[in-house]
């Protein structure tokens, strides 16, 4: 299954399965699950809570590995990756925004948006550049030297979704991005997502608020592990 | 470009850990206090060592020295007059001069308990009777003037060489060369003065002096002058004792004939006298016995620095312990902006070395310190070696990285969805 098929794949899952076992319960998050992101597409991952939201965007964020199917991230192979590997790809293809930031309290902004790079063992030689643009970007270009706890709720949610983008991602995993923000505030960041989404980024927000949801293309609604239904963003509300 | 990711790690290590300035100031204590006793312990063990070894290297480590002994046994009298005769006697000496296969040359020394005065100022030095070739034979050295010479001994002449303490005590503002001091009873002209030894336990002054030294006069003149009787009045008796020769010293010719010549001296006074009263001193011995208590004062240093410092690294550890679950939510952001293992061990490694090292270089500093001030308030002789701040600094470093190693696996190996989870 696939948004609209128009793309090349960015994310390709196929049958893939996540089992947790707590001491004798066998969980199963997600149950042969088979979906493919493409390029340039905004989706909603929305659920209830227990759907598989959360191990969806694990997997998809390659911080977890499948218990079997396959998971391909711009054609690679990530199931069978060992954990330097994994890391690896999710440094140059995945960018994540937390709902609550997650932003790294001694660095200040201009660091907090290249600690993605720091990791990478080839860092790029305009790495600083790259950061300066997207804090500007972000409409942060006059807070670099600030540290996140002299920074709003919704000027760190920018910073996080600049280091995001440090990589230029193949995919950006925004897991409740609003959650914790007002609603000026969260209309704010969606806005910036849209704009992301029109400069050709591949966005994929989980959210369990209809309202936001709608803002996305696409929406991924799961139950239990599967894909309950896969419709047009506007068609959530209605 | 691994060294300016390692600069960078450290940098942002040393910016985590100032978060939380008290505890890893407090952190650190138990590396500073570790590394500091280390070097101090080393400078006062070094300098204590050094000065018992240059004493005994002073008497000469190829010297076999033989001394009377005032014999133990108390012989009960109500004779208000006696006579006590003990020690080595001038044949021993010529048999050991001349007979012992080895010895390079002998000097015979005789203590003579007489007052020495200048004028108004007088002190009791060791008054000691010899031949020239002492200078030689023990290494001391000349300050001003001459030493004795054969001559002074055939003419038996009444000249003498005064010791450093001697001669800035009964002389504070003039050269005593030329000068006549008084000898019990007798003027003697100096002739030279000698510059200052090392102070051995037989240098001690007696109960009541301020000042030590050494007068030497020739070995005939001693002889024709005091005799072999040296009279002690005590309240109520009156000792006199004989003692020929209050000490030997034999040179040998190669340091591993030492124990050879010890031996056949041991053997021959043995023989020769009825009562023991002479002890052979051998600075070789005493030597290899210095450097042996130094081995194991270094053992029983090490044994203590090294508990010290495992309680230090032990502290580290804990804290780094609690710090990398206080900061599980940190390892899990960086996990998922691409971290390795590798690198989360590197960044908390760095961070337990940066506190090791931190405590190292203040407890150096601490450490050198401690040395200067017990030399200026207790006059101790310490020595800090340059290898000791290297080695305390080495130590520091490796105790922060076997300590750190722990907590930086337990950070690296975390599962990083439940390290995101973890609030």
């Amino acid at each position: 299954m696939s948004g609209r098929g128009q793309g090349r794949p960015v994310a390709e899952l196929e049958d893939v399965s996540r089992v947790y076992r707590l001491g004798e319960n066998v969980v199963k998050a997600l149950d042969g699950f088979s979906f493919r992101f493409e390029e340039g597409e905004y989706w909603a991952v929305m659920g209830s809570s227990g759907s598989g939201k959360s191990t969806l965007l694990n997997l998809l964020g390659c911080l977890d590995r499948p218990t079997s199917g396959s998971y391909r991230v711009r054609g690679e192979e990530s199931s069978a990756m060992d954990d330097d590997a994994l890391s690896d790809l999710r440094s140059r293809e995945i960018g994540f925004v937390f709902q609550s930031y997650n932003l790294i309290p001694q660095l200040d902004v201009l660091e907090n948006i290249m600690v993605p790079l720091f990791y990478q063992d080839v860092p790029p030689a305009d790495g600083p550049e790259r950061a300066l643009r997207l804090a500007e970007r972000v409409g942060l270009g006059d807070r670099l030297g600030h540290r996140p706890l002299e920074l709003s709720g919704g000027q760190q949610q920018r910073v996080a979704i600049a280091r995001a983008l440090i990589n230029d991602p193949a995919l950006v995993l925004a897991d409740e991005a609003t959650g914790n923000l007002d609603s000026a505030t969260a209309v704010e960041i969606l806005n910036l997502f849209d704009e992301l989404h029109g400069e050709g980024k591949t966005i994929l927000l989980v959210t369990h608020e209809p309202a936001v949801g709608e803002r996305a293309e696409n929406v991924l609604r799961l139950a239990d592990g599967r894909i309950a239904e896969v419709s047009r963003a506007r068609e959530v509300g209605a | 470009m691994i060294r300016g990711s390692l600069l960078r790690t450290v940098r942002l290590g040393v910016r985590s850990l100032l978060l939380h300035k008290l505890r890893s100031a407090l952190t650190t204590l138990g590396v500073l206090f570790g590394v500091s006793s280390v070097i101090a312990m080393l400078a006062i063990g070094e300098g204590a060592s050094e000065e018992a070894q240059e004493a005994i290297r002073r008497l000469g480590s190829q010297n076999v020295i033989l001394r009377s002994v005032k014999p133990s046994d108390n012989q009960v009298t109500d004779q208000t007059t006696r006579v006590l005769t003990y020690g080595l006697t001038h044949d021993d000496f010529a048999r050991v001069a001349e007979t012992f296969p080895g010895v390079v040359r002998a000097i015979p020394i005789r203590e003579l308990p007489d007052e020495v005065r200048f004028g108004s100022r007088a002190l009791r030095p060791r008054v000691l009777a010899t031949v020239p070739s002492y200078l030689d034979v023990t290494g001391r050295v000349l300050h001003e003037g001459r030493f004795l010479e054969e001559i002074d001994d055939r003419e038996v002449a009444n000249v003498c060489v005064l010791g450093y303490e001697v001669a800035r005590h009964l002389f504070p503002f003039q050269t005593p060369v030329g000068e006549k001091v008084r000898i019990g009873s007798d003027y003697f002209t100096v002739i030279g003065t000698l510059l200052p030894r090392v102070r051995l336990g037989s240098d001690r002054p007696d109960p009541g002096e301020d000042v030590t030294g050494e007068v030497f006069i020739p070995l005939k003149t001693g002889r024709r002058w005091f005799g072999d009787m040296i009279l002690r009045i005590r309240s109520g008796s009156r000792d006199m004792e004989e003692v020929q020769l209050h000490e030997i010293v034999a040179e040998v010719d190669l340091a591993e004939n030492v124990p050879f010549v010890a031996a056949a001296c041991r053997t021959m006074l043995d023989r020769e006298h009825t009562e023991r009263d002479y002890e052979v001193v051998v600075p070789l011995e005493l030597l290899l016995r210095a450097q042996e208590t130094k081995r194991i004062f270094n053992i029983v240093l090490g044994s203590i620095a090294g508990i010290s410092l495992l309680v230090g690294g032990i502290g580290i550890m804990n804290v780094m312990l609690a710090t990398v679950t206080e900061r599980t939510r940190e390892i899990g952001i960086r996990r998922a902006l691409g971290a390795k293992r590798r690198h989360i061990v590197t960044q908390f490694l760095v961070e337990t070395v940066v506190l090791s090292i931190g405590g190292g270089l203040l407890g150096i500093l601490l450490g050198m310190a401690i040395p200067a001030g017990i030399e200026r308030w207790a006059d101790m002789r310490t020595i800090v070696t340059p290898t000791a701040p290297l080695l305390a600094f080495g130590i520091s470093a490796g105790v922060g990285v076997v300590f750190g190693l722990y907590p930086a696996w337990r950070a690296a190996v975390m599962d990083p969805v439940e390290a995101l989870r973890h609030e």
